[in-house]
């Protein structure tokens, strides 16, 4: 999970990160009195949006007084950032910036451990940096076992090339967004920029924090950060159903077992589409290892509820679960959808006990229900049947 | 012949007393795979009841330790179901025991947790081989299994298979089951993971009996394409492959952690791209990559 800057911001401040005091405002008047509460003084209006180039797109903006933080509000309100509508702004107060400057922590995939990016040169694009001057970005590897210590800190500063007392300062505020990265389960934290004051204060300017959902069993509190609102609502209710669904943009609901299997039936009934009026795969759904009635059940009612969706397509193959189980699955599913139910299903079944679960399919023989043979099949028959329907 | 995994194989379960690993040890041992023991620190002197492939009851006896359990019944794998808040602990707790295989089923491991064990374990010189999180598991048909990959689907024959996905390997397995497998490894699609695609390529290069590779990827990460680098320079002989997620739109999880298209990185084009260039020949659909083998092998 991604999280806004006004999240992020109010992580490092719970770590003890150096941050500018701010407001968050969904209207232009919680703007002005956030500024008012901010001390009335110049502060910056930051549309709060997950995307980066805000502030070349008109999203970032100062204001010298709450009248006018107002105003910048009132434009950046509602502002379309890369596809991305400004729901929220930060007010932030003004700073005296002297100096600005990089620092990251992140998952580094490839090498299975995490990976420490600092640079004496912030503010910029990060990845424009390191294509242009790579040698001006220090990459120092970090130990999952030990994190970054003192040790660690001194290390990563002194390859970023700073020197001196402000290098002792910058070291320090490693220290603590990298609590940040450890106790919140992050894959990543960044600042950039970092800056330096002119009083010689270190102050993470802006941050951008992602979570790690696998860990949300240890912070339940990061459950309120999911930003519901700019959920498919389709999407969210699967959630509620604990349904592995992503939602597309096509004409095919897809049910299947597996992930890498559903991502594979996914693209087989796209190139399928390709002979039937460009039809699509409408969404991914993966309903695992069980394939109970009640989890087949479930799956169709949220396919079903998708009214892009023409037909179904469902491909399981019976590895632990026995197809019997799985047919038996669909018969008592459509029985729990009745009249809910109007969209053509094809099924494809192999694997384990797959004649039993066809023989359960064929005497049912439900209207709604077309047997295939191949995973290739039943995604050509699912997209002729969408695209007739269409 | 086959890798990692073979007839002598001495199996424990970390979890042997839950719901997943009852289960699982009972496949595990009707497949004819050597399932000695388990480990479960509240079980600790108890036994689970059993029937071995023949249909005899076997007792097996539950250990508080990795350790202990290695000791006294000279397990060399262990295969673990517990769930994912205990599964940094049993990790390292198995890494320390030196275990020599580790297969680790758990869904849902904290990232950091896996790099923490990752990282453990190449802090013990890597003596322990690491299998998932979040995978299948690893079958040698006709040898040994450890996992939960279906024995019944093929027999033993001259096929390598390493494959990120689960149910991808039993439909790639099951479209070749008429030639047989050495060995089939699911390494897993989280973000960290022990074995990799390049580690089961090597093996299988190596391995005598191995005549020919396939090789499954999907979306996320640059496994395949750094895959792509090794065939190039190491592996003679012929691979196939399939990536699996062309359609997954940009920035959304596709069910496993670690697949994510993120920006332009991590495309099934870009791999698919990288594994052509090294020579291999890449299917569109799981039944195309099975047909490309049989060409190949003809």
């Amino acid at each position: 999970m991604d999280l806004f800057e006004y999240q992020a911001r109010d992580l490092f401040e719970k770590h003890g990160v150096p941050v500018l005091k701010a407001k968050v405002a969904e209207t232009p008047e919680e703007a002005q009195a956030g500024a008012e509460a901010l001390g009335g003084g110049t502060v910056v209006v930051k549309s709060q949006v997950k995307v980066g180039g805000r502030g070349k797109a008109g999203g970032v903006k100062l204001a010298k007084n709450p009248e006018e933080a107002r105003q910048r509000a009132e434009e950046i309100l509602g502002l379309d950032i890369k596809g991305h509508i400004t729901k929220r702004v930060m007010i932030a107060e003004g700073a005296d910036i002297a100096e600005e400057y990089y620092f990251s922590v992140l998952l580094d995939r490839a090498n299975r451990t995490y990976l420490a990016m600092c640079s004496k040169e912030g503010g910029m694009d990060i990845e424009t940096l390191a294509e242009e001057r790579p040698e001006a970005l220090a990459r120092v590897p970090v130990s999952p076992l030990t994190g970054i210590d003192d040790a660690k800190a001194k290390e990563i500063v002194e390859a970023a090339g700073f020197d001196g007392e402000l290098a002792g300062k910058i070291a320090d505020v490693l220290q603590t967004l990298w609590t940040v990265f450890d106790e919140e389960d992050a894959t990543l934290v960044e600042v950039n920029p970092l800056v330096s004051t002119g009083a010689g204060d270190i102050i993470a300017l802006d941050g951008k924090v992602s979570l790690d959902d696998n860990a949300s069993f240890r912070h339940p509190d990061h459950e309120d950060l999911r930003d519901i609102d700019a959920e498919d609502p389709l999407e969210l209710k699967a959630k509620k159903l604990d349904l592995n669904y992503v939602k597309l943009d096509g004409e095919v609901g897809i049910i299947g077992n597996g992930a890498g299997l559903v991502m594979s039936t996914l693209d087989v009934t796209a190139y399928a589409g390709e002979r039937h009026n460009g039809v699509k795969p409408a969404n991914f759904l993966d309903i695992g290892g069980g394939a109970s009635a009640e989890v087949m059940a479930n799956g169709l009612d949220v396919i079903l509820g998708d009214d892009q969706v023409k037909s179904v397509f469902v491909n399981v193959f019976g590895g632990i679960t026995a197809c019997d189980e799985v047919a038996n699955g669909i018969v008592k599913a459509l029985e729990l959808l009745g009249d809910t139910a109007t969209k053509p299903l094809v099924v494809r079944l192999d694997g384990n006990n797959v004649e039993e679960g066809r023989r359960i399919l064929e005497s049912a023989d439900h209207p709604l229900v077309t047997l295939t043979d191949t995973m290739d099949g039943g995604a050509d028959k699912a997209a002729e049947l969408a695209a007739a329907a269409n | 012949m086959s890798i990692f995994l073979n007839q002598d194989s001495k199996i424990i379960v970390q979890g042997i007393t839950g719901g997943e690993g009852t289960k699982h040890t009972a496949r595990m041992l009707a497949s004819g795979a050597d399932v000695v023991g388990g480990v479960n620190a509240r079980k600790a002197g108890t036994t689970v009841s059993h029937q071995d492939a023949d249909g005899n009851d076997v007792e097996l006896p539950v250990f508080g330790g990795v350790s202990e359990a290695m000791e006294k019944t000279g397990a060399d794998v262990s295969v673990m179901f517990v769930p994912p808040a205990f599964a940094k602990d049993a990790g390292l707790e198995a890494v320390d025991a030196g275990i020599g295989l580790l297969v680790i089923i758990t869904e849902g491991i904290p990232v950091q947790d896996s790099a923490a064990i990752w990282a453990h374990a190449c802090e013990k010189g890597n003596a322990t081989r690491i299998i998932g999180p979040n995978c299948p598991g690893i079958i040698s048909p006709g040898e040994s299994l450890a996992g939960i990959i279906p024995a019944n689907i093929t027999k033993k024959g001259k096929l390598g298979l390493v494959s990120k996905s689960g149910t991808l390997t039993y439909q790639m397995m099951y479209e070749l089951r008429d030639l047989g497998f050495s060995t089939a490894i699911g390494i897993g699609g989280d973000p960290v993971i022990g074995t990799t695609h390049i580690d089961a390529l090597a093996a299988f290069q190596e391995d005598p009996d191995t005549e020919a590779i396939v090789m499954i990827g999907e979306i996320g990460g640059d496994a395949e394409e750094r895959a792509a680098d090794f065939i190039k320079e190491n592996v003679t002989k012929p691979v196939v492959g399939y990536v699996a997620g062309f359609t997954a739109p940009e920035g959304k999880t596709m069910g496993h952690a670690g697949a994510i298209v993120s920006g332009s990185s991590g495309t099934a084009q870009a791999k698919k791209e990288a594994l052509e260039a090294a020579g291999v020949k890449v299917g569109k659909t799981p039944s195309e990559t099975a047909e490309l083998m049989r060409e190949l092998l003809s």
